[in-house]
């Protein structure tokens, strides 16, 4: 198990290390140029030529990346080019609030999406689980950014319930700390729920599927004849051990996830690091873009890290054959 | 085919997709055929659905805010929509199948880098990888294309790489070794025709998370540009209009989640059929 988790370890650093080279390759290939975005037409040849030499960006490129890692390794993420800002305090003021947006919604949908599946699975070619199927099907096909627009017009527009954009109300800091959870929790609740319905159609869908799989299995076999009622075969012989794939799944699907909070986020106006992101890229603020790749590309790895160790720890089995 | 046929999922989602198809390639004769017309734009532009403009044209899903008819333009996006996605796949299972079969016939430091560079793509974030490409090159169709295929080849590698290793020792294969025929034609005469099932299980999902994929590069305006009308750009344009003329953005998101989950249906009932072994109880 130690020997396995040091190899994947290794893994996940190679990946986040490609995933740096790749963008900083690619931010470089690509045309446009952050001094020129910065100073605008009117600035000279000279200018442009000095602010290059300023943020060292007219040396060679491996001696920039070598520089740009050394740094890394220091603690040092740089400045942004477009902000001035330390990076380190740009990506510090959003990173928590995409977290806590994934995070709930990861948790949210597989519960709900675990709970659906079982019973689809419980209930198999039955009307429940062929509605139940329409539905999974309906919400894994919604476009993140298309549902998010719909809410912000019925919730927003017309029922005038919820806020559409931001993380906090432009009064937020003069409010009482009640006050300030409610104001928090409104405005979290339309990228929340956009996030969240998403989700619960790719963990449904799978959920079903390990779910029969597992129903298929003698095991389940000898439960029933043992004259378990069928609410114990599901909940305690069926569930725990479909667990094992969906756990997987869910940290396999963290990629995908996170690409969509970026959509999401963009269209909320959440302060999170998708956004973030996406201003980078435009403005060509290539600190940004490295730190906020490099961010991403680690959660995404130990997010994957975290499900392995969590079937391991759910399946004895997946513990003995890595052994 | 007959089972296919009788599948209900599989008879929604060809009749959907049927009907949008006929609809993309004859759609000169099923709308005005003007998708970027803009006429008299103060006269015509936020007519609501289902009524006529002050010109007495009926416009059915209504119209723009430079009064051009939403239908025509979901119905000519629809060519668009579903073009990106279709050659978007056909790219990502071209690349797919190639990476997969070579890494999963020929063992050694070939395979064992192809299968790095796969699980390594398969980590990245797409979005990501779509946005720094999208965003940094100048927007085009054919980028999107290109993108969308480059980054959507990993999943399928993993499929065919399975199914090649698996059929790699079966006596057929063994079969055909032994009366002497090339490796490169075992591969492609004897495997690859076994190993195909569930690429096309999987590229008929792929099409529909294309799609997706493309109208939500759109949608920030990194992907197809206006006029040419696309299902993300008419999302996205609808996005401003969306407290005077909800329909805009509406409808061409209605059409996309009918896509979609059609493509979905049809692969699930796909996989069903071509692969009974996978087949649920």
């Amino acid at each position: 198990m130690l020997a396995r988790l040091a190899h994947r370890l290794f893994a996940g650093f190679a990946v986040v290390l490609g995933v740096v080279t790749l963008t900083f390759l690619l931010l470089h290939a690509a045309p446009g140029d952050p001094i020129e975005l910065m100073l605008g037409q009117t600035a000279t040849a000279e200018q442009v030529a000095a602010q290059r030499r300023a943020l060292g960006l007219d040396r060679p490129l491996p001696a920039q990346f070598a520089s740009w890692l050394g740094r890394l390794g220091r603690g040092d993420w740089g400045t942004s080019i477009a902000r001035g800002r330390p990076v380190r305090a740009v990506l510090g003021d959003a990173w928590p609030a995409t977290v806590r947006l994934v995070a709930l919604s990861l948790l949210l949908s597989y519960l709900i999406g675990l709970f659906i599946g079982a019973i689809q699975a419980a209930r198999s070619r039955s009307r429940t689980d062929t509605i139940l199927s329409v539905t999974t099907v309906t919400l894994f096909a919604l476009p993140g950014f298309w549902l998010a627009l719909m809410l912000v017009l019925v919730f927003t527009y017309w029922a005038r319930w919820l806020p559409a954009f931001g993380a906090a109300g432009l009064d937020a800091d003069y409010l009482s700390a009640g006050a300030w959870m409610v104001d928090r929790l409104r405005h979290l609740a339309l990228p929340l729920t956009t996030l969240t319905l998403i989700g619960i159609g790719g963990a449904a869908r799978f959920a079903r599927g390990a779910m029969l799989d597992t129903l298929s299995q003698p095991f389940i076999t000898t439960a029933r004849a043992k004259g378990l009622v069928p609410r114990q075969v599901i909940a305690r012989h069926a569930l725990r051990n479909a667990l094992t794939p969906i756990v997987t799944l869910l940290g396999l699907s963290l990629p995908a996830l996170f690409s969509g909070a970026v959509f999401i986020e963009a269209v909320f106006a959440w302060p999170g690091v998708g956004r973030i992101l996406v201003e980078a890229v435009q403005a060509r603020d290539y600190p940004v873009v490295m730190a906020a790749t490099t961010v991403s590309a680690v959660l995404v790895v130990a997010g994957n890290l975290l499900a392995d160790i969590l079937a391991a720890w759910l399946d004895p089995r997946v513990r003995s054959a890595s052994a | 085919m007959t089972r296919l046929l009788r599948d209900g999922r599989a008879a929604f989602g060809a009749m959907v997709l049927l009907v949008v198809l006929l609809c993309a390639l004859f759609a000169p004769l099923v709308t005005n055929g003007q998708p970027a017309a803009q006429r008299d734009i103060v006269a015509t532009r936020f007519v609501p659905p289902l009524s006529s403009d002050t010109r007495g044209e009926f416009h059915a899903l209504g119209t723009d805010r430079f009064g051009r008819d939403v239908w025509t333009r979901l119905v000519y996006g629809a060519r668009v929509s579903m073009g990106v996605g279709v050659i978007a796949v056909m790219v990502s299972i071209v690349l797919g199948v190639m990476v997969g079969a070579v890494a999963g016939f020929w063992r050694g430091p070939i395979a064992m880098t192809l299968i790095g560079l796969t699980d390594f793509v398969l980590a990245i974030p797409r979005v990501v990888l779509l946005l720094l490409i999208a965003a940094l090159w100048q927007p085009s169709t054919a980028l999107v294309i290109i993108v969308l295929g480059l980054t959507g080849w990993t999943s399928i590698a993993r499929l065919v790489h399975g199914e090649v290793r698996a059929l790699a020792v079966r006596p057929f294969v063994e079969g055909a070794r032994a009366v002497g025929a090339p490796r490169v034609r075992v591969l492609a005469r004897h495997i690859l025709p076994n190993a195909l099932t569930p690429v096309i299980v999987a590229g008929a999902l792929g099409i529909g998370n294309a799609i997706t994929l493309e109208a939500g590069l759109s949608y920030f305006g990194l992907g197809v540009q206006p006029p040419t009308p696309s299902w993300g750009n008419m999302i996205a344009s609808g996005r401003d209009v969306l407290v005077n003329a909800p329909w805009v953005a509406a409808a061409p998101g209605v059409a996309l989640v009918l896509v979609v989950v059609a493509c979905t249906l049809l692969g699930d009932a796909l996989r069903d059929v071509l692969d009974p072994s996978q087949q649920l109880p």
